[in-house]
Formats: C-alpha cells, sequence, structure tokens
C-alpha cells in the first residue's frame, strides 16, 4: 500500500486553481524530489499530505489514513508525517533541547526526562548536542534547520515532507543540512523534498516530479531526468536552476 | 495657606481604608477582566463568525460608551431590567470586568494575532491539537507582547475606580471627598488622595517591569 495517495486532489485559493487533479502514489522508502517554477504548487502538495491546507477535491490518504477524515485523523496524519519549514519555525522561548523534546512531551505524553534523553541523542545525530542549551536566535541558520529536522523526527514520523529546507540559507550553510538529510535517506526515511537543490535530486533522491500550473507533468528517475530532460518546460526550468 | 500636615495624619486612617477598597476592586476587577479580556479576544481572533460577531459586538459597546455611564447602568438600570438588588461593591467590581475586558480582548486579539504563523503551523505540524498549540507556542509568546499594554490597561483601571464615588462606594477618592467635606482642608486631603494613588500606581509598574525584564520579548 502507498504510504502517500493523491487521488484526483483539487486545491483553489479564491479563484486559482493550485493543484488541478493532482494523482500521485507514493510508496514507502522513496525519496521524491519535487521541482518546478515558482507557483506551480508544488509546496502546496506538500503541505496538503500534512493538512496544513485542506483539498478541495479528490482524496488524499497518508498511511491509510483520509486528510478528509476529521480533526483526530489529521492529527494522527501529521504525527506520521513530519514538516520542515523553509524558515525553520523553531519555538524562540525554548532551547534546542526544549524545541525537540517538544513533540514527544506534548503529542505523544512522553515524560519529561524520557524525551530530554531521547532528544538529546536526535541532537548528538545532527551534530548539535553542544548546543543543546542554546536558544534558537543564538544558532545560526543551519544550526536551527537542523534543530528543525531533530525536532520533527522526535515524534517518529514514518515520512517526513521538506518544505525548501535550504533556501533562507547561505550557500555554505546549505551543505550541512543536506548532509543530515542525506544521512536520512540512508537510514531509509521516506522523504518528499520541495527544493532546488539539483545536486541533492541527483545524489538522494530516487525520483524527480516536475510541476507547472498545478499538474506534475514529469515523473521519473532523477540522473535520467536532469541529464536529458525531453519536456521542453523542465529543460527549460533547469537551465534557470543550474 | 500653610499646609498642616496634622491634617492628613489625622486622615490617613480613613484614606488607608479607602485605598485599600480601591485596591481590592482594582485586584479582582483585573483578574476578571483579564478572564473575560482573553476569552474575548480569542473570540476576536480565532473564532467562528458567530462567536466573532458576540465579542465584537461586547467590545465596541463598551469602548464606545464612557464608562461612568456603565457604572451608573449596572447599579441603577440593571437592577430595573432584571429585578435583583445589586451593592455599590459588586457594581463597582462588575464595572471593571466588564470595562478592562473589552480593553484587553484588543490587547489579547492583537499580540496572539502578531506571533509569526509559521510557528503555529510548526505545532500544528508536529500533530497538536489547536488548544494545545495556543497554550504551549503561541500564548507564551502572546503573553511576552501583552505586557506593556496590560500595564498601560491595569494603571488606567486602578485609577478609574475613583469613579464609583458616584454610586458610594468608600475607595480611596469617596474617603478624601467625605474627609475634604467635613474639614474645608481641601489642599492637604487632595494631595495626600494623589499622592496614595501615584504609589499604588507605581507598585504597580514597578511589578511590570520587573515581569517585563524577566521575560524577554522573542
Amino acid at each position: 500500500m502507498s504510504i502517500v495517495a493523491f487521488q484526483r486532489v483539487t486545491k483553489r485559493f479564491g479563484a486559482v486553481t493550485i493543484l488541478d487533479q493532482v494523482d500521485l502514489s507514493i510508496e514507502q522508502g522513496e525519496k521524491v524530489v519535487l521541482i518546478g517554477p515558482s507557483g506551480s504548487g508544488k509546496s502546496t502538495l506538500l503541505r496538503c499530505i500534512n493538512a496544513l491546507e485542506a483539498i478541495d477535491g479528490g482524496d488524499l490518504v497518508v498511511d491509510g489514513l483520509s486528510v478528509r477524515g476529521g480533526p483526530g485523523t489529521v492529527r494522527a496524519i501529521r504525527q506520521e508525517a513530519g514538516m520542515v519549514f523553509q524558515q525553520f519555525n523553531l519555538f524562540p522561548q525554548m532551547t534546542a533541547l526544549q524545541n525537540v523534546a517538544f513533540g514527544p512531551r506534548r503529542v505523544r505524553g512522553t515524560p519529561k526526562r524520557q524525551a530530554e534523553e531521547e532528544a538529546m541523542a536526535l541532537l548528538a545525530k545532527v551534530g548539535l548536542a553542544e548546543r543543546a542549551r542554546h536558544y534558537p536566535g543564538e544558532l545560526s541558520g543551519g544550526q536551527q534547520q537542523r534543530v528543525a529536522i531533530a525536532r520533527a523526527l522526535a515524534v517518529r514520523p514514518k515520512l517526513m515532507l521538506f518544505d525548501e529546507p535550504t533556501s533562507a540559507l547561505d550557500p555554505e550553510l546549505r551543505q550541512e543540512v543536506l548532509r543530515v538529510m542525506q544521512e536520512l535517506a540512508e537510514d531509509g526515511m521516506t522523504m518528499i523534498v520541495v527544493t532546488h537543490e539539483m545536486a541533492f535530486a541527483r545524489k538522494v533522491g530516487t525520483r524527480l516530479i516536475f510541476m507547472e500550473g498545478g499538474k506534475i507533468t514529469v515523473d521519473g528517475p532523477p540522473a535520467a531526468l536532469l541529464d536529458q530532460p525531453d519536456n521542453p518546460r523542465l529543460r527549460e526550468f533547469l537551465q534557470h536552476v543550474h | 495657606m500653610e499646609f498642616d500636615w496634622s491634617v492628613i495624619w489625622a486622615a490617613l486612617p480613613e484614606l488607608l481604608r479607602g485605598a485599600r477598597l480601591t485596591i481590592l476592586i482594582a485586584l479582582a476587577g483585573l483578574a476578571g477582566g483579564l478572564v473575560l479580556g482573553l476569552i474575548a479576544g480569542l473570540m476576536r481572533a480565532y473564532g467562528n463568525i458567530v462567536l466573532n460577531t458576540i465579542a465584537l459586538i461586547y467590545v465596541e459597546l463598551i469602548r464606545s460608551t464612557p464608562i461612568i455611564v456603565q457604572v451608573m447602568f449596572i447599579y441603577f438600570a440593571l437592577p430595573l431590567l432584571l429585578d435583583v438588588r445589586i451593592n455599590p461593591l459588586t457594581a463597582a467590581i462588575t464595572a471593571i470586568v466588564i470595562n478592562a475586558g473589552a480593553y484587553i480582548a484588543e490587547i489579547v486579539r492583537g499580540s496572539f494575532l502578531s506571533i509569526h504563523r509559521g510557528l503555529r503551523e510548526a505545532g500544528l505540524a508536529l500533530g497538536l491539537p489547536f488548544w494545545k498549540v495556543l497554550v504551549f507556542v503561541v500564548g507564551p509568546l502572546a503573553f511576552r507582547r501583552m505586557i506593556p499594554a496590560l500595564g498601560n490597561q491595569f494603571i488606567v483601571s486602578l485609577k478609574d475606580t475613583s469613579l464609583f464615588i458616584v454610586i458610594g462606594v468608600g475607595e480611596l477618592t469617596r474617603q478624601g471627598q467625605e474627609i475634604m467635606a467635613s474639614n474645608f482642608r481641601a489642599v492637604e486631603i487632595w494631595s495626600a488622595v494623589a499622592v496614595l494613588y501615584l504609589v499604588m500606581t507605581g507598585i504597580l509598574t514597578l511589578a511590570l517591569r520587573l515581569t517585563e525584564k524577566r521575560m524577554r520579548i522573542l
């Protein structure tokens, strides 16, 4: 069974159609890289998966649960699908450790001590154990984003959604975030990544999806598509991002 | 004219009794006003159209009428409408609750909505119910931003208690007025009353400064 299944999903903002009857199935273990010009609907597609955007038509099933299943089902889906945001969105009043322990404590009801021990292990995994007691404002952008990845992982999701995770970072800080993402992929995590990092798509991605005008127009193995794009719009797009 | 300190010493016990009542009304009124303001403010910020409209009407009704009219209404008109007896102290506290609540509602709404939307989404994306996001993520951040505006409102409400002279509550201003009516020492008595208000608002201001210092605005 697919872990994510879009069935003729439509999403509108007012009169504008952002997603136009999208069909898409993603299997466990896939590393899907979503690319496309701005406004093509790639971020919206991602945000529909964890129901941060409500869909207007069709159905979207995540790990057997429909995003239209009501508040309880939506919360269950969000616990299965962790999200990393472009702007990190760490909670500024909490330390790195408290940010990571927050999900387990408040969502899963894990005791504080255990939650913080697990949080510490996750921070070590993203290379930030020694920054555990720092507040987000005291961390670099790359460090903040790595904390944000740890925070999402702390709830033990089955898949991870990345919404342009390196777009707000300076070039030299991007690599540390991409490296953590690559390690996560090597651990077998199912990942859906909206990004402009074509090197990452080629190296880590198992599937490349190109969107334009609210539709998926290209879907296939990254290396082949990046080397020889036969879709003219994709070819044009790749010339701009390279 | 000579400033006669002995007048103040003689009046002090009664003035302090008045000040105590002023503090009681202000504290009880503001505690209630905070609760009411929090509820109305959250209704305004996040409620559906019905809740939002109810809160909006409440806020506008209170903000658009003088507090003295509200006091008169609660003390003189409400008993006739509802066929109940309201003692002056209850009327006074109720007036502060309702009046401060309306202003605090706007403070609450403004500060909650000023918190970056991404933080709310980050909380929701972890699988938290919305109320937990408000309590654990948005609320603590919004509270920090409320402190300066709440301080203003606390001081305004504290001074508004002087209006209850009109319904015969023996608060500080009323006590001053009564002493003055018997000894005609306007300068001493009103100076003393003013200083007592200054001391009360001064302590309030200091307490808020300390709270603000302990919590960084983020």
